[in-house]
């Protein structure tokens, strides 16, 4: 060992200690924004480090890649709108999985198939290269189905044929049986070669299988568990090329994902491999949603703004509709005026609200909504039967009391927002169009509750402008 | 202890710290959380570099130039949009 590698290996344990450091930041509101920015040194040290490491090579092609990378990831995260920072994080989550196939695959052809070859890898070496390939690419499509729906450019509704888990596992298996053959066949350069992109298009046919059923209000998990499989993707390749620090890293990565997919199933009292296996409960879900409605209350904007303006004390529910339709802002100025005019007023979230974890937080922190005023579900609930209106902007299942009382129901069990408690309760939405899980929500017949309906920021917009009448 | 073990403990030990460093983290940030984990799994961009560097071009060089930009935008934009979203969080009217 040269001073060179151990200064370089001494470099890429410092940046391993501010990953974990920069983490343990981020979790924290007050400090998370220098965990992100300590995060982001770690990743600089550890990329100065490899050049270091690489010592006098020829730069063309590693530069070529950096600049391209770099100018298309500012321009991605400088141009993103907050309502699309789902897709932009699917996406990215994408590359980094595609980045980490790419490396086992590279790796492979620079090593073996193309001349000049050099040793091939034993079996446990080959076997990481093929659990690369496979994490990688599965992570690579599945992200980007993931972009797909949620951008809206495929349809968010679960998809799915007879026989498509049993498809998947059967590719599952195939995939593994051709890691294990990979493993020993490594060595000849022809048949790896063929073994290893037949691997990396069951993975991608694999990945697409896995989230194609998986419907929009389940997203929050499916982003998580990528993102975790991301992690377990760089950590692969840290064994294909020999490297702790993406061992660590990926790691790292893999356990917050993980930790995520768990909090967003909790949120849903729904198991993993019931989200994973796609819909809501198949067959219970599709009569129920499609009873009729009786006794309606719709009320228009001037009715619900004289309530608005008597109320002492109000409660936003806040969901996906209002990110569809941007009204981020609006629901701000209204919160304003609510608070001039002397009401209480605070935001309940619910935590698998929107397309992923966090989303409407995210949406109400740009519209500079303090984050104080955001209440987590458990310890808005008591307050709610003191509440004179509770205001549901686009949410539908979050809030549907059949989550309590029917035991039937698809949804039965999932913790929610009770807004029924309320005096009064506004819902603003669309239509009466069931939500993801093609339940029937009985709060939209409920004697305290009316509709309001209409595009959400259209509404608040309304809303606003009466109360500024009076 | 060969390499590949010597990784194995690594990961798991890893795993567990990561387990213990996120397990309170509030729902606020949520988001932000996952897209700076999410640019901490662009680390594979260390791969990347190791994986092109001669000047002719080959099969091997190509992929690992398309690895390398793939997780140059990971990391790039995984951390500037996460800086972006925090800033919003920091800010008080």
């Amino acid at each position: 060992m040269n001073a060179r590698t151990v200064v370089v290996a001494l470099v890429y344990l410092l940046s391993a200690v501010l990953f974990i450091l920069g983490l343990m930041r981020l979790s924290k509101v007050r400090t998370a924004r220098r965990g992100n920015a300590i995060a982001a040194t770690g990743m600089l040290l550890a990329v100065v480090g490899t050049l270091v490491e690489l010592g006098r090579v020829d730069y063309r092609w590693i530069v070529g890649g950096l600049v391209v990378g770099a100018a298309v990831g500012a321009l991605a995260a400088y141009r993103v709108k907050m309502t699309g920072m789902p897709e932009l994080v699917a996406l990215l989550n994408g590359f980094g999985g595609a980045a980490s196939a790419l490396v086992a695959l590279s790796v492979y052809w620079s090593d073996i198939v193309e001349p000049p070859a050099v040793a091939a890898p034993d079996a446990a070496g080959a076997a990481t290269i093929g659990l690369s390939a496979l994490i990688g690419a599965l992570t690579f499509s599945g992200s980007l189905v993931a972009f797909g729906k949620l951008s809206g450019a495929l349809s968010g509704k679960p998809r799915s044929f007879p026989g498509l888990h049993l498809l998947a596992l059967a590719l599952l298996l195939a995939s593994l049986g051709a890691i294990g053959f990979f493993a020993f066949s490594a060595g000849q350069a022809t048949l790896g070669a063929k073994v290893l992109i037949g691997l990396v298009c069951a993975s991608l046919v694999l990945g697409v299988l896995l989230v194609v059923p998986i419907g929009g209000a389940d997203m929050p998990v499916v982003v998580s568990l990528l993102n975790s499989y991301s992690g377990l993707a760089a950590a692969a390749t840290g064994f294909v090329v020999g490297n702790l620090l993406l061992i660590i890293a990926g790691a790292l990565v893999g356990a917050a994902g993980l930790i995520l997919t768990r909090i967003m199933c909790k949120a849903m009292n729904r198991s993993l491999p019931s989200v994973v296996l796609g819909g809501f409960g198949g067959e219970v879900g599709a009569p129920t949603g499609t009873e009729e409605y009786q006794n309606v209350r719709a009320a228009t904007p001037e009715e619900a703004a004289m309530v608005l303006e008597a109320a002492g004390s109000v409660v936003i529910v806040p969901g996906y509709g209002l990110a569809v339709s941007q009204a981020q802002h609006a629901t701000r100025e209204l919160a304003d005026l609510l608070e001039q005019r002397g009401a209480r007023v605070s935001f309940a979230i619910h935590p698998v609200a929107g397309r992923m974890p966090g989303h409407m937080n995210v949406l109400l922190a740009e519209a500079e909504v303090p984050y104080e005023k955001l209440v987590e579900m458990e310890q808005i609930n008591p307050d709610l039967k003191d509440t004179d209106v509770a205001l549901v902007l686009g949410a539908n299942d979050v809030v549907n009391p059949a989550a309590e009382t029917r035991k039937d129901s698809p949804i039965y069990g999932m913790p929610i927002v009770q807004v029924y408690n309320a005096k009064t309760v506004f819902i603003v939405k669309r239509s009466l169009g069931s939500g993801y899980a093609g339940v029937k929500n009985e709060l939209f017949e409920a004697p305290n509750a009316s509709m309001i309906f209409g595009d959400a920021k259209k509404v608040l917009q309304a809303l606003v402008a009466e109360l500024k009448l009076e | 202890m060969g390499p590949y073990l010597v990784g194995l403990y690594v990961f798991v030990l890893a795993a567990f710290v990561g387990f213990e460093v996120i397990a309170k983290v509030p729902p606020t940030l949520h988001t932000p959380l996952m897209s700076g984990a999410n640019a901490i799994s662009g680390i594979t961009i260390v791969g990347a570099l190791l994986s092109a560097r001669t000047a002719e071009v080959s099969t091997g060089n190509l992929l690992g130039a398309l690895a390398i930009a793939l997780a140059t935008v990971n990391v790039v934009g995984g951390f500037l949009v996460t800086d972006r979203m925090l800033r919003m969080f920091g800010r008080k009217r």
